[in-house]
């Protein structure tokens, strides 16, 4: 059995949903994070298989993946840093109930 | 650039600005403002005094004083100066008014600094706008005038001042938005194809290149834009409001300089600049300026606030303002610019003394006032000249504005109506000549009201009659109003000559 | 002539209204009151110096070789320039009528100022409130009047016109406390300044054709050889009229833009000189200070319109239909207001209308005018009478201040028999009321035959109607005579002084007028003031002269209906009877009208409160409060609902925004499926 794109394609799919379901039915911060981690690694995922499938001498997909994975770990640094000042000033992070600030 | 004398306008201004800063108590608070403005009385009447001498060893130049500097090369931005009769007389007006509300505030609380400090910022707009003639800078001057009256009119105001501060600003907003239409406008057609444009009025009124089918447009955008602050029908209803919960000082400056402004910019800009769609449009903004008149009299006989019926008493005066312009005859321009300062002075006057019988009484509610004649006899009296003044009393300043106003416009009325061109300025010279009976109705119903007849409440009998700073500033207005309306000759000397250049030759004018 | 003299005339006076104004309240009473009465006692001596250099001394300037008077223009100072040609200028002009003029204002104004250093005062000697300020407001006035009688043109006379009605304003508001006094100062000044409209108007069209104000353009002729003199002439009336003739629109509805313009500036006239249906404002006026309403409502302002008329006389000639409205306009107000006079109880308001009923005479007098009869003799009566009525109805008034000073009320009621307690004010009353009602060979007797020989002169109607005002007047000032003096005895209420003779600043003016009141008719007038200039009798200037001219027929039946009338007054209110009750019960609807005068003020009332200020002013204001304002209210509201509308697309609910995302991306894909598809 010839292990084609789509057994790649496919997880990447459901890991990528998993991910935008999470996100937008999760009130917790957290959890909203990881959700947001997941879209990005199936979009990773993504990338790599395209790389070695359709484009086989070239190496942009996987340069671009380390890149994502350098940017994602950034930017959940800073996205915690952020829920754990919120924690500290309201004990709280639910999502829908950080109003604080508008308007 | 500083040797020329009109910088000094806005310099005055800044200095004092720069002096509030670094004071430390009421007195010296009082001081800068008093000294400040003083300096800048003096500098408008020396340059009156100059100006005279100049025009009598004939010079001819339509603009005195000329200079200008590069402020941003690439779209001519320059800050371009000059004056002539008129803008002298605004001068004069403004600095008078300044003077005199810097007196009348003499005890503003709370903040006083600060108080002061966006007053003066206000009246540095003004000075700079009437030394203005580039219409970037003019229009930069306009804006500095109008956005601390918001906080004017919002911190030291009184009753319903938030939704009052708040409508001001954005009608006179929208406005400006109209006017800055116009003004990018006559910029972008100030100059013939291939020429470098330019902001400058004298040179744009050279060149004479804004097309006839732009006037139709643009004339219409700075008319209206301009007519707002000059408080045109429909466009007025920011001036009742809006006065009735300015401080004194502020009603004074806004009702007796900035509403100046709008006449002095349709004047200056709207038909300085596109005299042909003036003419041929004038009569849509006649029908509004013509119900001006007798519609601010009409509303004013009914109020009760001595503010609303003083802020419609502008609307009625004001209108004529703009009526007068639209004649295009030098007459009735005289005329206007006349009643422009004679408005000035006596609605300054007027809300100078209702701003002191509101400090006594608490209430400008002229049902719940009476017989202060009695209480207040030096209050009480100068509001009765300020009245007479306001009625057309010969020897007072209302009246030669109103009658040059009346004779310039019949003349154009009858001139039409003679050549088969319609009665309509006819019509509507006569409407406006109604005026001058309703004003004597709604003056003389205060009067009768406020200070005569018995007195309504007994709290009011121990009240004090006007301090020494509160007589000052009163009786330096009722000299000028007086001085318009005795020698009124001088005045429209002053200001004819500017109608005499060349460019009213184009359309025709007489 | 010296310019000296004339302009110390106006100086004078300004100088003392500044004055009092300014420091009287630091002044004592005494102080500022002798200040102000030796003002106008000065300027009474330069004026009559003025007066009589102008008729008497002969000048080429005054009188010509045929010894017709002429226009002298003393100065004449630019004020205001309008244009090239239309320049308010600030001047002084000598001729018969501003000559005449001359005498009488400061006349009852010196005798004003005098009365008024006693009326002012209680019976304890102490000063009215405000005392200072009534003298300051007496200057205010003489001033205006006597630069308005002087005018060089007509936008000098409508300046000094307004000031005149301001200070009226001011004064008949003196007792500012008093409510009626404010409503009824503030209904003078708005009634006139209605009229003034009208004037201000006509003064418009008059001078947008001819393009002058100047009267010696409008209605004289310069004369050779001499600066600043000029002739009435007829010639330059004419060329005014082709003027209008020549111009693009020469009618308009339906009259000459002339005849508008003239009937426009009579509408002034009818203001000020309280000609029906303007007229409204007069009796009330009374509510001032008596000596007041004798300066200013019985002598001197209230003629001004007669004046107005005189002074552009020429125009009128050459629009008859002007000339009849005047006519009309002052036969029924004349009529009116002398039956409403024979039914008032206030003493003031029927001597005020009595005064409105006397400038009517004038009125009609100059309106029936025709040069060709005895030299426009109506002209010469109406200006005759202007003169004489001054003199006696101050005089009336002045009694009347006296006795209202004695009693402490205005209305005959509380008099009734006073003759043995005030001898001197019942005889000078008694002038008056003869001088008034026509009986030689009091003054009045002189002008209203005059007066009836220009109506007879014009037409039997007018004769007629006039004869019987006349007859209605001597009726109505004999009753209040009787009313007054005799009636019955006077009841002296318990606790009360006993009514007296005021002290002599009150009534040496009484004596002095009544003098002028028995001698000023035979004033020879035909030859002082005429229309043209032209001496009626030339050379006969004897104190006979008026007598020797005068036109018996007509003297005698005017004699003859006076004296019925004051007959029939003598027979009803001599003694204390029920024939006047019975004459109002016999006609109670006329009666009743009369009283109430005609219901003038409740119609005027209705036009104000009701439809100007019910249905123009509060509809308006209210248009302004809700339509207006409220369309940029609404516009603001529009603005904030709109943005909080769409606000919810910017809720800063991260989730809200996938959503939004998601449902965006799978729309996409559906179209551009569809699409492919």
């Amino acid at each position: 059995m010839d292990i084609t794109i789509i057994y790649y394609l496919v997880p990447s799919l459901v890991m990528f949903c998993c991910g935008v379901y999470g996100f937008v039915t999760r009130k917790n911060m957290i959890a909203m994070l990881i959700s947001l981690e997941l879209m990005l690694n199936s979009v990773d995922i993504n990338f790599v298989v395209f790389n070695r499938y359709l484009f086989p001498n070239q190496l942009e997909g996987m340069f671009f993946t380390l890149f994502a994975i350098a940017i994602a770990a950034a930017e959940t640094a800073v996205a915690i840093a952020i829920i754990i000042n919120l924690f500290r000033a309201s004990k709280n992070i639910d999502v829908t109930d950080v109003t604080k600030m508008k308007f | 650039m500083f040797s020329n004398i009109l910088i000094y306008f806005v310099v005055i201004p800044l200095v004092m600005l720069a002096g509030l800063a670094l004071c430390r108590n009421i007195r010296q608070i009082r001081a800068v403002a008093v000294t400040g403005s003083l300096a800048l009385t003096a500098l408008s009447i020396w340059l009156l005094v100059d100006y005279l001498a100049l025009r009598a060893a004939g010079e001819t130049a339509p603009m005195l004083y000329t200079g200008s500097w590069s402020w941003f090369g690439p779209l001519n931005i320059n800050l371009s100066v000059g004056v002539d009769g008129i803008s002298i007389a605004m001068l004069i007006l403004s600095s008078i008014i300044l003077l005199t509300g810097s007196f009348a505030s003499w005890k503003i609380e709370p903040h006083t600094k600060d108080f002061f400090l966006w007053l003066i910022l206000l009246s540095t707009g003004v000075f700079g706008f009437f030394i203005s003639i580039d219409l970037f800078t003019m229009f930069m001057f306009y804006e500095v005038a109008l956005i601390p009256m918001y906080l004017l009119i919002g911190v030291w105001g009184s009753g319903n001042k938030n939704y009052s501060a708040m409508k001001l600003t954005l009608m006179l907003m929208g406005g400006s938005a109209f006017l800055m239409l116009g003004l990018i406008g006559i910029y972008y057609h100030s100059a013939p194809e291939g020429a470098v444009r330019t902001w400058n009025i004298l040179e744009i009124a050279q060149n004479g290149a804004i097309s006839h089918g732009w006037q139709y447009f643009l004339f219409p955008m700075t008319f209206v834009g301009f007519g707002v602050l000059g408080a045109m029908f429909p466009f007025h209803t920011w001036s009742p409001d809006g006065h009735a919960s300015a401080p004194t000082a502020v009603s004074m400056l806004h009702a007796g300089v900035l509403m100046k402004l709008g006449g002095y910019g349709c004047f200056r800009v709207a038909i300085y600049l596109m005299p042909e769609a003036a003419q041929e449009l004038a009569w849509i903004f006649l029908i509004l300026t013509g119900i001006s008149v007798v519609y601010g009299a009409f509303s004013a006989c009914v109020q009760t606030d001595l503010k609303y019926i003083n802020a419609y008493s502008s609307v009625s005066h004001c209108g004529l303002v703009l009526f007068a312009i639209l004649m295009l005859n030098t007459t009735a321009m005289t005329g206007a610019i006349m009643q422009m300062l004679s408005h000035g002075l006596m609605t300054a006057l007027f809300f100078a003394l209702i701003g002191m019988i509101y400090g006594r009484t608490h209430t400008r509610d002229i049902r719940q006032m009476g017989g202060l004649m009695k209480i207040m006899p030096f209050l009480a009296v100068c509001y009765v000249i300020a009245g007479m003044a306001s009625l057309g009393l010969p020897g007072l300043s209302g009246f030669v504005a109103e009658m040059t106003i009346f004779v310039g416009s019949f003349k154009a009325g009858m001139t039409d109506y003679l050549a088969g061109n319609g009665s309509l300025r006819l019509v509507f010279t006569i409407i406006a000549c109604c005026s001058i009976v309703i004003t004597a109705v709604y003056i003389l119903r205060v009067v009768g009201k406020l200070l005569l007849g018995p007195v309504q409440d007994e709290h009011h009998l121990t009240l004090t009659d006007a301090a020494w700073w509160e007589r000052t500033s009163t009786v330096v207005l009722i000299i000028c109003v007086a001085a318009i309306g005795c020698f009124p000759n001088f005045f429209a000397d002053l200001i004819k000559f500017t109608f005499s250049p060349s460019i009213f030759a184009v359309i025709g004018m007489n | 002539m010296d310019i000296t003299l004339p302009l110390l005339i106006l100086a004078i006076p300004l100088f003392m209204f500044l004055l009092l104004g300014l420091v009287g309240m630091k002044m004592s009473h005494k102080l500022a009151g002798t200040l102000g009465t030796l003002g106008m006692g000065t300027v009474l001596v330069l004026s009559y110096t003025t007066a009589f250099t102008y008729f008497f001394s002969g000048a080429p300037e005054f009188i010509n070789a045929a010894g017709e008077r002429l226009q002298y223009m003393v100065f004449n100072t630019t004020w205001l320039q309008f244009t090239d040609t239309l320049v308010i200028k600030l001047g002084f002009l000598l001729d018969p009528i501003s000559a005449m003029m001359l005498v009488v204002i400061p006349t009852i104004s010196f005798m004003v100022h005098l009365y008024s250093l006693g009326y002012m005062r209680d019976h304890h000697g102490v000063y009215e409130h405000g005392f200072q300020r009534f003298y300051a407001f007496l200057s205010l006035f003489s001033f205006s009047m006597l630069g308005l009688v002087v005018a060089t043109n007509i936008f000098q006379m409508y300046i000094f016109w307004e000031l005149v009605g301001a200070s009226s304003y001011l004064l008949i508001g003196f007792y500012y406390k008093k409510p009626s006094a404010v409503s009824a100062s503030k209904k003078a000044f708005i009634v006139t300044r209605f009229a003034d409209l009208g004037f201000l108007i006509g003064i418009l069209v008059l001078s947008y054709y001819t393009g002058t104000f100047d009267f010696a353009a409008l209605t004289s002729v310069p004369v050779d050889g001499l600066a600043n003199v000029s002739q009435v002439s007829l010639g330059t009336a004419e060329s005014v009229r082709s003027i209008f003739e020549n111009s693009a629109a020469p009618m308009f509805m339906g009259a000459s833009v002339l005849t508008w313009a003239l009937v426009l500036i009579f509408m002034g006239g009818m203001g000020k000189s309280a000609m029906m249906p303007l007229h409204i404002w007069l009796p009330d006026a009374m509510e001032g200070p008596t000596p007041v309403s004798a300066l200013i409502h019985a002598a001197t302002m209230v003629v001004a319109g007669v004046y107005l008329v005189a002074r552009l006389f020429p125009l009128y000639i050459m629009e008859p239909s002007a000339m009849q409205i005047i006519v009309w306009v002052g036969a029924l107000t004349a009529l009116y207001a002398a039956m409403v006079a024979c039914t008032q109880i206030d003493i003031k308001r029927v001597l005020a209308f009595s005064t409105i009923s006397q400038i009517a005479f004038m009125m009609v007098s100059l309106g029936v005018t025709d040069i060709n009869f005895h030299h426009g003799i109506g002209y010469m009566a109406g200006m005759f009478h202007l003169f004489t009525h001054a003199m006696f109805k101050a005089l009336l008034f002045l009694c009347a201040g006296a006795l209202i000073h004695a009693i402490g009320s205005n209305d005959y009621t509380d008099m009734h028999g006073l003759r043995k307690y005030m001898p001197v004010t019942h005889i000078t009353f008694l002038i008056g009321c003869l001088a008034i009602a026509g009986i030689i060979p009091f003054a009045g007797f002189f002008s209203k035959d005059e007066i009836l020989t220009a109506c007879f002169g014009n037409s039997m109607l007018w004769y007629v109607w006039m004869s019987l005002v006349a007859g209605l007047t001597a009726f109505y000032m004999f009753r209040l005579y009787y009313l007054i003096f005799w009636w019955k005895e006077h009841k002296v209420h318990e606790g009360h002084h006993q009514p007296s003779d005021q002290p002599w600043t009150m009534t040496a003016p009484l004596v002095i007028l009544a003098a002028i009141s028995c001698v000023a008719g035979f004033v020879p007038f035909g030859n002082l003031v005429t229309w043209n200039g032209h001496q009626m009798f030339p050379g006969e200037n004897s104190f006979l002269t008026n007598l020797q001219h005068l036109d018996w027929a007509v003297a005698a039946i005017s004699l003859a209906v006076a004296i019925i009338a004051i007959l029939v007054a003598t027979v009803m209110y001599r003694k204390e009877n029920d024939l006047p009750a019975k004459f109002k019960n016999a006609l109670p609807a006329l009666w009743d009208w009369c009283y109430h005068r005609f219901y003038w003020d409740e119609l005027y009332q209705f036009i104000t409160h009701k439809i100007i200020f019910g249905c123009i002013s509060r509809p308006i204001a209210w248009f302004d409060r809700h339509i207006i304002d409220g369309a940029m209210d609404g516009l603001a509201y529009v603005t904030n609902k709109a943005s909080v509308a769409i606000k919810d697309f910017q809720s800063g609910k991260i989730q809200m925004y996938v959503w939004f995302y998601l449902a965006g991306a799978l729309l996409l894909g559906a179209i551009t499926a569809f699409c492919l598809l």
